[in-house]
């Protein structure tokens, strides 16, 4: 008798999407890619590993090698220093990126496009009229204009990155409060005599929090390599405020020529895992959150 | 329609107050003085007086940012801070040769990725769908910039095929510095759009009419080319369209790497002078071919399919 009807247990939306993620071995190999690479920014960051990478540790230049020891794995920069421990540290420059950017653009986002979709009317074409001028400047040169103004360096890019980026979001969420505010459990919200911020927040926030998770995993694929290519511009990450991977690549613009690979090696063998994983996992919730739209 | 056109291109008009505003407070008031940053560091009271006064800072906003749209509406923005050319003259030269490196290299990935989207979503779930997207995935998970560097370095330093960087301005002379941009261009393009192509007709694949046309028997190839493509080139189009104003301004980047003088070299040499009235110039341009590219590709939208007018 195991059909009974008492026995039948529903389950929500969280939960089945927690069983597809799991039965999916590609998106617990990304997420388990990703919780290394925190743990390795994390341990770097609180002076575990690779703490003495602003060290001279031998000759300016060496090649890699396996005699000297792991921080020689992956040879010496110019100044002796460890290209293995720059990017180790690199690790956390580029999660710190991501990390500042979404905790800068997500909350916009959301809250734009709640209230745009919630209330409709001259608040929708307000804030309409608001992501469209921002998303209608070539976001290269915005994020330079933004970088101009507001000085250069890595608080800057995170907030330029995080000023830009929203705009995507907040069509999502205002295309999603706009089918949701007029279905039956808001309306019944509102005959219990819920505000309309409970409503907004309490009710029908929870059922597109899954777009605002997507959005986040997200950010950081776009994030990481952003920071590569706006530290070669000179809009990014200054030299003197950490190791990052796009010093790093910017650096190689110079030694590949001398025959100096390692560093370029370095940092593209340390990024590719993660930006794939964060890519892969992001279609992986995607697919886990709504399996109808799975390609 | 013709009611739909007037108010879509009516539409453009906040659209274009709104961006040149944004930039106005950027580059006016949240980046402090423009006065000071032109002076420099050692500039005395006096110098910076004479200059804000030439920039006409010494007047109130709405003043100033009315300045900024006659700029725009006579397209004159004055003179570069590091080369002292006018901007306008810069912007022209540099268009043509930005344009002659990214178009030609554009048709040739769009229609290789077409071709590939297509595939793909055709073998959808089979090896071979699978094996390319997941190429895609990883090739996008590298910078750019290793591609530029590896490519400049191996293909041109190391094996000597094409030239490392350069340009001559003749239209049969250019061709032979554009070879290798291009290829890396295409290796870059191609697997984003590939992907995003191959989105596309899996949307048009599992439609209703799709169906029908399989049921009364046609052959896939009919219906692959005669019903889907067609179906699927209204977004393709659209797509297309608003990535031309890209175009012109030319990729940054590739530009800069290869010796290209074009809008985007230009802009990165800009960005390391801290040139802002080129930078400036340059967004504002920009964004104008953006908002008119958007607005043709809306127009067009709705010749195309006349249920968007309802909306």
């Amino acid at each position: 008798m195991k059909y009974l009807a008492s026995k039948v247990k529903g389950n929500s939306l969280w939960s089945d999407a927690l069983r597809r993620l799991l039965s999916d071995n590609l998106a617990v190999f990304s997420f388990l890619v990703i919780a290394a690479y925190i743990v390795t920014a994390l341990l770097a960051s609180s002076n575990l590993i690779a703490v003495n990478w602003q060290d001279s540790i031998g000759a300016s230049q060496a090649a890699p090698s396996f005699v000297d020891g792991f921080s020689h794995w992956m040879g010496l920069d110019i100044f002796g220093r460890s290209v293995l421990q720059k990017t180790v540290q690199g690790a956390y420059t580029a999660l710190y990126v991501g990390l500042v950017s979404s905790l800068i653009s997500i909350p916009i986002g959301v809250l734009m496009g709640a209230l745009a979709g919630y209330f409709g009317g001259w608040v929708d074409d307000l804030i309409t009229w608001i992501y469209t001028t921002i998303s209608n400047i070539p976001e290269i040169l915005l994020l330079v204009s933004i970088a101009f103004a507001l000085g250069k360096g890595i608080e800057t890019m995170c907030i330029a990155l995080g000023m830009t980026s929203w705009v995507g979001l907040a069509r999502l969420i205002r295309a999603e409060f706009i089918k949701h505010k007029n279905r039956e459990y808001v309306a019944a919200a509102q005959a219990l005599g819920a505000s309309h911020s409970r409503r907004i927040f309490k009710h029908i926030f929870p059922n597109v929090l899954h777009i605002v998770i997507i959005g986040f995993s997200l950010r950081f694929v776009v994030a990481i390599k952003s920071e590569v290519v706006l530290t070669y511009l000179g809009l990014g990450i200054e030299i003197g405020e950490g190791s990052s991977w796009g010093l790093m690549i910017s650096d190689a613009a110079g030694e590949l020529v001398q025959g100096i690979w390692w560093g370029l090696a370095s940092a593209t063998l340390a990024m590719f895992p993660i930006v794939l994983a964060f890519s892969l996992f992001t279609d992986a919730l995607r697919d886990a959150f709504d399996p109808k739209l799975r390609t | 329609m013709f009611a739909y056109i007037v108010r879509r291109a009516l539409y453009a008009i906040p659209i274009m107050l709104g961006t040149t505003f944004l930039l106005f407070l950027l580059y006016n008031f949240v980046g402090g003085d423009p006065a000071l940053v032109k002076a420099g560091k050692h500039a005395t009271a006096e110098t910076i007086a004479t200059i804000r006064a030439e920039m006409g800072l010494d007047q109130p906003w709405y003043l100033q940012y009315w300045d900024l749209l006659m700029q725009v509406l006579k397209f004159d923005f004055g003179r570069s801070w590091s080369t002292n050319l006018k901007i306008t003259d810069m912007v022209a030269d540099g268009a043509g040769t930005s344009f002659s490196l990214t178009f030609p290299v554009f048709v040739m990935s769009t229609c290789l990725s077409l071709l590939l989207g297509i595939f793909v979503a055709v073998k959808r779930g089979s090896f071979i769908d699978k094996g390319l997207v997941t190429l895609a995935v990883g090739a996008q998970s590298i910078s750019v910039l290793v591609y530029i560097l590896a490519g400049q370095y191996f293909l041109a330093y190391k094996m000597g095929w094409f030239p490392i960087s350069g340009y001559e301005p003749g239209l049969t002379e250019r061709w032979a510095y554009f070879a290798l941009p291009w290829l890396i261009y295409i290796l870059i393009a191609v697997a984003p759009e590939m992907r995003f192509y191959r989105t596309i007709f899996l949307d048009e694949l599992y439609q209703d009419y799709v169906r029908t046309a399989k049921s009364k028997g046609l052959d896939s190839n009919t219906i692959l080319f005669k019903h889907v493509l067609r179906n699927a080139l209204i977004p393709i189009l659209t797509n297309l369209i608003i990535s031309l104003p890209f175009l012109i301004l030319g990729s940054l980047l590739l530009e800069s790497f290869f010796g290209i003088p074009g809008l985007g070299g230009l802009i990165v040499k800009a960005i390391g002078n801290e040139d802002r009235p080129v930078i400036y110039a340059l967004t504002v341009v920009g964004t104008i071919a953006y908002v008119i590219f958007n607005l043709i590709s809306d127009i067009l939208y709705a010749v195309v399919d006349p249920r968007v007018q309802l909306k």
